[in-house]
């Protein structure tokens, strides 16, 4: 069992939490992932690491209540524990010779986005950050981006705070204006980071993106996460837990990892629909 | 007294009744059956038994204490080579090991040699609660990674001889393939489970959640003051045929299918981990795993199971008892075919229509045998024209895994073959001092009970490695 060390609400639907695992603590590195079981009968899903403190034996989560497992975890309360914590999995985000990068985060994506932010800070990269969030309620992390960013850019879809608008729209004037990054990382939902790389795709700015599909175990051996690189003409299957979560953006097929990821969203909204009724019933 | 020529047949749940359950298929021998089984044997001089068998179990010795009656007599004589009898019990290929070589065998059908092994080991499941003795500990530890046959094997072994063994593995609950792959109503996990607290007794620590490679290197264990370490990590990344559609919605390899239902219990009414369950599905491969695969989905509802196989029964590698079982369930078994595409749904009308990137078929071609190969197997060639599709709406794809690169990618000087497989002498060594290995590992996917050979010859070794170190 491993115990939770803390709790608080980002946003109304974003939790984090640090979770006592000593051995995840020691290793993870920024844009590796764990995988997680609530309870004994309960789903293995993948959390990308927030943060890590080594000497408290604690990794830090963020995660979004979009689910039954979701919903469950963020029943859980300060002191308690969940059934199994596993990891670090996936390769960390590669960091080596890049001196200046644009980091840009979208929605929950951003707690991903700030370690990997924070990472290029401290080994001396100039960083641009470009959050964005569909509204002010749903902002998350907006000091910790400003901390480790030299330049910081936050957005909202219906511009209830800062600038209006989606994050491609700064990233392209910023490109436009002549800006030169070695490497764009973009890490939130499936199809903004599609069009992070068609902004970029004319300046010719590599573009890492950071997938997060269905897995099982995480380790290479269920093949669920498996996604489709164009590499030279040629069609590609790499399994994202094993190979990635971070691949080259230009080759993924978003497409099909799209539509890969609605495979559950039936039996998913039913799950969550019950196990909300479920706690509803234990509270009233 | 005459010879009974045949086996004495062991009770099962009726095809029609089974195809909806998840309860085990074959339902053992009563004692008496046992017995008149035990009494077939001819108990010869040069048990040629005993060569068929990976692990070398003293099945004469252990027959004769059936016939006697002395059940308890009988676990204790298998459990001096095999740690996991009432695992081998159900899934050895017997007909191809021990009870191939059977002097039975010669005029009339061999003992059930399997059969009796599992009644043993389930009466003793059954009637006796003491813990094993714990050995005195002989002061050395070993680290022994995934707890598949193999490393529980190599694990039990080890602990019988007072060593310190402590087993990672990367998934939440022990017991590798026999907990993710092989299907309840083939191998039950309560018997696995019991397996496993028999070697906790032992002193056997389990670790779970520890993914070697990642939480923790081999060079760490060293340091950690293990002084040998079993790699038994099994057979790693799902093969795909790379023909078009294997991306769309409702293709799963054999791995994930499995583990879902299995590992994640989704065959349960409610589970948390959601599997696609009816409609009709066709399972592609001709091995264990894929006669599990099309098994489960039956299970889990399906309409129509079909197993599409590019070569004939003659070449089909999984165990005939296991066909038989499939074809009787109703399996519709689709051989000399082969699949070149995957069909899927799409609605040029509505692109938001839910059904859309979903599986609606696959074609196939026809095929026929020709020349044999290197290994003398007749080489499947398709047949010029003669494509068909067969409507489901999964497929499931069990052709084989290649090993998991964690390992090899994470320590230094470990040497793999061109396949991915860890390179090991005779005595399960590789390439790095006091790493031993064995199982899928090595090999690439094979059986239980040849993991479990390699487990125990690995232990043996690292006994003979380690040993000398006590009297220093």
């Amino acid at each position: 069992m491993y115990k939770i060390a803390s709790k608080k609400a980002l946003n109304p639907t974003v939790t984090q939490m640090e979770i006592e695992a000593p051995l995840v603590a020691r290793k993870a590195r920024p844009g590796q992932f764990i995988i997680l079981r609530v309870d004994e009968e309960g789903e293995r899903i993948p959390l990308t690491v927030a943060g890590t403190d080594p000497e408290k034996g604690t990794v830090k989560i963020i995660f979004q209540i979009v689910g039954a497992t979701t919903e469950k975890l963020n029943h859980k309360e300060e002191g308690e524990s969940i059934q199994d914590f596993v990891g670090p999995l996936g390769v960390a985000t590669h960091t080596e010779g890049l001196k200046k990068v644009c980091i840009v985060g979208g929605g929950v994506g951003c707690a991903i986005a700030m370690p990997v932010a924070q990472e290029f800070h401290r080994l001396g990269a100039n960083v641009t950050s470009i959050i964005g969030f569909r509204n002010k309620d749903l902002l998350i992390l907006e000091d910790e981006f400003r901390e480790c960013s030299d330049k910081l850019v936050v957005m909202t879809d219906d511009g209830s705070y800062a600038r209006q608008g989606n994050v491609t729209v700064p990233l392209k004037e910023m490109l436009e204006a002549g800006e030169e990054f070695d490497e764009i990382i973009t890490i939130g939902p499936l199809i903004m980071m599609k069009f992070v790389v068609a902004a970029a795709k004319p300046f010719g700015v590599p573009v890492t993106v950071s997938m997060n599909p269905i897995m099982i175990d995480g380790t290479g051996m269920c093949g669920g996460c498996r996604l489709t690189l164009n590499q030279e003409g040629k069609k590609v299957t790499k399994f994202a837990c094993v190979d990635g979560p971070d691949f080259n953006g230009y080759e993924v097929d978003f497409d099909e990892a799209m539509s890969r990821g609605r495979m559950y969203s039936e039996f998913e909204r039913h799950a969550y629909e019950e196990t909300c009724n479920l706690f509803k019933n234990k509270e009233a | 007294m005459a010879l009974d020529p045949k086996k004495h047949e062991m009770p099962t749940q009726a095809p029609e009744v089974r195809a909806h359950n998840f309860q085990e298929v074959a339902l053992g021998y009563p004692e008496e059956t046992a017995i008149a089984e035990a009494a077939r044997c001819l108990n010869c001089k040069n048990q040629p038994c005993v060569q068929g068998c990976p692990v070398n179990i003293h099945i004469p010795e252990f027959i004769t204490k059936v016939k006697e009656g002395d059940f308890e007599g009988a676990y204790q004589i298998i459990t001096q080579t095999s740690s996991l009898p009432a695992v081998c019990g159900r899934v050895c290929p017997q007909e191809s090991q021990c009870e191939s070589k059977c002097t039975m065998g010669i005029r009339f059908e061999p003992v059930g040699i399997g059969r009796l092994e599992r009644f043993v080991a389930d009466w003793h499941n059954e009637h006796v609660q003491h813990a094993p003795t714990v050995p005195a500990p002989n002061g050395h530890k070993v680290a022994v990674v995934g707890s598949g046959p193999s490393g529980l094997t190599c694990a039990g072994d080890l602990a019988k001889k007072g060593y310190k063994v402590t087993v990672y593995e990367a998934l939440h609950t022990a017991g590798g393939v026999l907990v993710y792959g092989i299907p309840e109503f083939r191998l039950p996990k309560k018997i696995v489970a019991k397996e496993v607290e028999t070697l906790k007794a032992l002193g056997v620590d389990i670790e779970p959640n520890v993914v070697i490679g990642k939480t923790l290197t081999i060079d760490e264990l060293f340091e950690m003051g293990y002084e040998t370490v079993f790699v038994g990590s099994g057979a790693g990344l799902p093969n795909f045929m790379n023909i078009p559609g294997e991306s769309l919605k409702g293709v799963y390899s054999a791995n994930e299918f499995l583990t879902r239902s299995n590992l994640m219990k989704a065959y349960l009414d409610h589970p948390d981990t959601p599997i696609m369950k009816g409609g009709k599905v066709a399972v592609v491969g001709g091995g264990n795993v894929a006669m599990d695969a099309a098994r489960t989905a039956l299970r889990l509802g399906a309409e129509k199971v079909y197993i599409v196989y590019r070569r004939s029964m003659t070449e089909l590698p999984a165990r005939k008892e296991e066909v038989e079982h499939a074809e009787e369930e109703g399996i519709d078994f689709r051989l000399l075919c082969n699949p070149v595409e995957i069909l899927g749904y799409e609605n040029p009308e509505n692109p938001r229509d839910p059904k859309n990137g979903f599986v609606k078929g696959i074609r196939c071609i026809r095929m026929e045998l020709g020349e044999p190969d290197e290994r003398g197997r007749r080489r499947p060639v398709p047949v010029k024209g003669s494509e068909f599709d067969l409507d489901v709406t999964a497929v499931i794809m069990a052709i084989g895994t290649s090993p998991n690169p964690l390992i090899k990618n994470t320590t230094e000087g470990l040497e793999v073959n061109s396949h991915g497989g860890i390179i090991v002498n005779e005595d399960g060594l590789t390439s790095r001092n006091a790493v031993f290995a064995g199982g899928d590992a090595v090999t690439g996917a094979a059986t239980v009970i040849s993991a479990m050979g390699a487990g125990k010859v690995a232990a043996k070794a690292i006994d003979e490695y380690l040993s000398p170190k006590a009297e220093a």
